[in-house]
């Protein structure tokens, strides 16, 4: 590769970092002020896309596109004071968790609706009045559009920065990032504060949308891919921080247009071809920035918010009724093969709710008691679904050999990414166990002559017996039942203990002798194993596995079932897991806008059942008890 | 014999020297207090004799070993206990089994995974829970305890590994005068009975004169005096330190 061949790929590097910067810009702002990492910020760039097209297209001309851009970014903003002022106002004090998935539902929501207005097409905007020519530069032609948006990226950092840190609004915002409490005890109206911050952020996500216009065609896919890549800018330049922001997409964009502009390599032993690395390089930089700096770039340690969350009562053993209920459930499975000749359909069924339970108790075990919030429990997932598909794909291993090889490809796994992970908390953990899993996600994705890449892995069917849906659903139950009795025993033995007192006050527990990030290292890679299960049974159930299986859609499903169930329970994920799974398979597949649906169910749980199905009924029955026993 | 002996302690945030060439002992079985105004670097001493700091510059001997910069749990079983100015607890567990915890953790079974903790080390749990005060309440969250019984439960959990030092950062904050005479008096009495040196911060005069064995005080990172009660209500440094000059602990409220 020549020098220019690369100075041109670094030009066209802060051409897409200026993008990146719009959206990052964006969140940072709003997570710095309100401390709510908003998933949907996403939606608002791709909204952005949509509506700056809407202009470009009907109105046509110099106005609908240069004034489309600019009352795309007001309309926007507006929707997102709208977005503030309805949902999020509701649910600044709820627990941290609430919040991600609550935007997270809002994700959900506006992508049906962006489908509802728009149609599945790609819709491709006209080019730029003004701007369509390309110019000379370094022996190549560069669209003059990109090299304007080179400058939009430095243009809004200066405007921004002039805004923070010479108005009365910017100091506001300064205080308010710093300690937003103390701002409210000055008598700010934070009301008023928090909606002007999320009407700029979100103005900004739209402004960065509609600029891609005349680029990329909206799509409706953006909105995961661009909250994706903000968060990564955004972790890596430090929450909050928006010269960190800048900084870091730049780096990002430059680090992706590298691997672009090597192309393929010659080592001489082996040819890599990097080009392969684009999807995964924001996340392998991302890890490593966090496990340099924890804070990124240019972030500093956030002080703790103070939760309202309310504390969680001490675990007891199983009482009478609960065991009672424990037998005659699983006794019911059992017999759930008798009743398959009526409907063969209720065996499929069934597998797929045990895999999840597992799948949901595992993800429950390091995030309910172990306090570590994963967004990338599908890695594991992932990793034990592939262990045995592949097992069986190159080595032509019976069955039992790869189901046994799929916890341990998990735990294996989970010991490497766990132990970064459990030196970070809260956010910035729930950031990296996401990059992680997207890290094996694109491994995957990329690594074709291996794992089939984008088709996947297929013909991974059980030998008989195992092939007739009986067989395979109490093989299934076989292996799910120990594997939630074993997580539940471990919750009660010493060990368990030790991970709770390390959740509840590490200050304490580091103080008594507990090496409190050691035990919660093995426990994350216990759960990963256990997890591992289930991606193995998934494998065998469906007789393949592709990369979309194990996309952040599979971390954020297991992230509801246990929320679902009830996060402060230890029935909670069993009956969680098992109304949703029925609920995906049911429902869902009943209608085009399942996603607006399952996101509607989300935010139902979080504004009105924050507690779970399990965590309800409980308060419920404790309620009246006390009722009674005030009655006696 | 001393049993602590600090020697040259020094520690600085930025420009600030919160703790400045520190050095003093406890001995054996020695109630030592340490007072001073807010600021005076009371906690960033604990924190740096419990290890949740590294001092800059100085050594700490505990039992003829250098502690400085060692973990938190690596000091704890050497003997050292501790409890905090903010009582910290494991709030989803029983009072009992906050205990438990520590025992378990004394035991080396952390990383039991089969055995149910909440049937181990029961009796000699009770037993500490018995000694503070606290057994009546032994199956109740610690959650729903008042902050002063948050107090005897840390109190509790401190004394869990038999420690030989017992470290207590402000042990009677929130407390009611009565509660916080009390508590005061266990501890003495525990120092006693069993030969525990204790060294403890507290803002209640009445409680450190009535009480210590001896007194040091610590004003802008450096220690100002160091002697018995009545030494320290005579020293002139103190007073100022206190009440700017001309005033006496005469007047203090007792």
């Amino acid at each position: 590769m020549t020098l220019n061949a690369f100075l041109f790929q670094a030009l066209n590097g802060l051409s897409t970092a200026s993008g990146l910067f719009l959206i990052a810009a964006g969140l940072s702002l709003i997570f710095g002020v309100s401390r709510i990492v908003n998933i949907a910020h996403g939606s608002l760039y791709m909204l952005g896309t949509y509506i700056a097209y809407t202009f470009a297209t009907r109105i046509g001309g110099v106005t609908g596109f240069w004034g489309g851009i600019v009352a795309t970014a007001i309309i926007v903003g507006i929707i997102g004071a709208a977005i503030e002022f309805v949902l999020l106002r509701r649910i600044y004090r709820a627990p941290e968790l609430f919040q991600l998935l609550a935007t997270f539902a809002l994700v959900l929501v506006i992508n049906d609706s962006a489908l509802y207005l728009w149609g599945p097409e790609d819709l491709l905007g006209p080019r730029a009045p003004g701007l369509r020519d390309a110019i000379e530069v370094l022996g190549r032609r560069l669209p003059s559009y990109d090299l304007f948006l080179i400058f939009v990226g430095p243009a809004v950092l200066l405007v921004l920065h002039v805004v923070i840190t010479k108005t009365r609004f910017g100091r506001l915002i300064r205080a308010a990032t710093q300690d937003r409490e103390m701002v409210g005890a000055l008598g700010v109206n934070q009301a008023m504060l928090f909606t002007a911050v999320f009407a700029l952020g979100s103005l900004l996500a739209g402004l960065g949308g509609a600029l891609q216009i005349a680029r990329e065609p909206a799509n409706l896919a953006t909105d995961l891919i661009a909250i994706g890549d903000a968060f990564v800018v955004v972790v890596v330049g430090g929450m909050g921080s928006i010269s960190g922001a800048y900084l870091a997409a730049v780096l990002i964009a430059e680090v992706k247009a590298l691997c672009i502009g090597l192309g393929v390599v010659d080592f001489g032993l082996m040819k890599i071809n990097f080009t392969k690395f684009t999807l995964v390089a924001e996340f392998i930089v991302m890890a490593v920035v966090l496990i340099v700096r924890p804070y990124g770039l240019l972030g500093r340690p956030q002080g703790a918010v103070r939760s309202i969350a309310e504390a969680e009562e001490p675990i007891r053993p199983a009482n009478v009724f609960v065991k009672a209920l424990g037998i005659v459930v699983f006794a019911a499975l059992l017999a759930l093969p008798l009743f398959a000749n009526y409907s063969p359909y209720l065996l499929v069924l069934g597998i797929d709710v045990l895999i999840a339970v597992l799948f949901a108790a595992s993800l429950h075990f390091i995030m309910g008691p172990g306090g570590m919030h994963s967004f990338g429990h599908a890695a594991y997932f992932g990793l034990g679904a592939y262990g045995a598909a592949l097992l069986v794909k190159w080595m032509a291993a019976p069955m039992g050999l790869a189901l046994a090889f799929a916890p341990l490809a998990a735990f294996a796994g989970a010991l490497l990414f766990g132990w970064f992970a459990v030196r970070l908390s809260g956010v910035y953990l729930a950031m990296l166990t996401l990059a992680f899993a997207q890290i094996i996600w694109a491994a995957v994705y990329q690594w074709e002559p291996i794992t089939g890449g984008s088709n996947g892995v297929v013909g991974v069917w059980p030998p008989a017996p195992f092939n007739k849906a009986t067989v395979y659903f109490l093989l299934a139950l076989a292996l799910t039942v120990p594997g939630v009795l074993l997580l539940r025993r471990l919750l009660f033995s010493p060990f368990g203990y030790a991970m709770r007192a390390g959740r509840d006050s590490p200050l304490r527990a580091e103080a008594i002798g507990i090496d409190v990030k050691r035990v919660h290292w093995l426990a994350f890679a216990i759960a990963g194993g256990i997890c591992g299960i289930a991606g193995g049974l998934f494998a065998f159930a469906k007789g393949s596995i592709s990369p979309e299986t194990i996309h952040v859609g599979r971390s954020i499903d297991g992230l509801v079932m246990v929320l679902l169930g009830g996060l402060q329970t230890l029935t909670g994920p069993i009956v969680g897991a098992s109304v949703f799974a029925v609920l995906q398979d049911t429902i869902m597949r009943s209608t085009v806008y399942w996603r607006a649906l399952l996101g509607l169910v989300i935010l139902f749980l979080v504004l009105i059942f924050p507690s779970g199905i399990v965590g309800t009924l409980v308060n419920l029955t404790r309620r009246i008890r006390l009722r009674r026993k005030a009655a006696t | 014999m001393s049993e602590l002996d600090i020697r040259n302690l020094s520690k600085s945030f930025g420009g600030v020297k919160a703790v400045n060439d520190v050095s003093f002992t406890v001995k054996r079985g020695e109630f030592l207090a340490m007072i001073g105004p807010n600021g005076a670097g009371k906690s960033t001493c604990f924190n740096m004799i419990n290890g949740q700091l590294a001092p800059d510059a100085g050594e700490i001997h505990f039992e003829r070993r250098n502690i400085a910069g060692m973990k938190p749990r690596d000091i704890w079983r050497l003997g050292v206990g501790r409890t905090f100015q903010i009582a910290a607890t494991f709030g989803s567990m029983t009072v009992l089994e906050n205990v438990q915890m520590a025992l378990i953790s004394h035991g080396r079974e952390l990383y039991t995974m089969w055995s149910k903790a909440a049937a181990l080390h029961r009796g000699r749990a009770l037993a500490i829970l018995g000694q503070v005060g606290m057994a009546e309440a032994a199956d109740r969250p610690t959650r729903e305890l008042a902050y002063g019984d948050v107090k005897r439960v840390e109190l509790a959990i401190a004394l869990a590994n038999d420690p030989a030092l017992l470290l207590m950062d402000e042990p009677t904050a929130g407390m009611a005068p009565r509660e916080r005479n009390e508590l005061i008096k266990l501890v003495k009495a525990l120092v006693v009975e069993r030969g525990i040196s204790v060294l403890f911060t507290e803002h209640s005069m009445d409680v450190v004169f009535a009480f210590a064995d001896r007194i040091i005080v610590l004003a802008r990172g450096r220690v100002i005096a160091d002697g018995n009660a009545a030494a320290i209500r005579e020293n002139a440094k103190v007073r100022e330190v206190y009440f700017g000059t001309g005033k006496t602990f005469a007047g203090a409220p007792a």
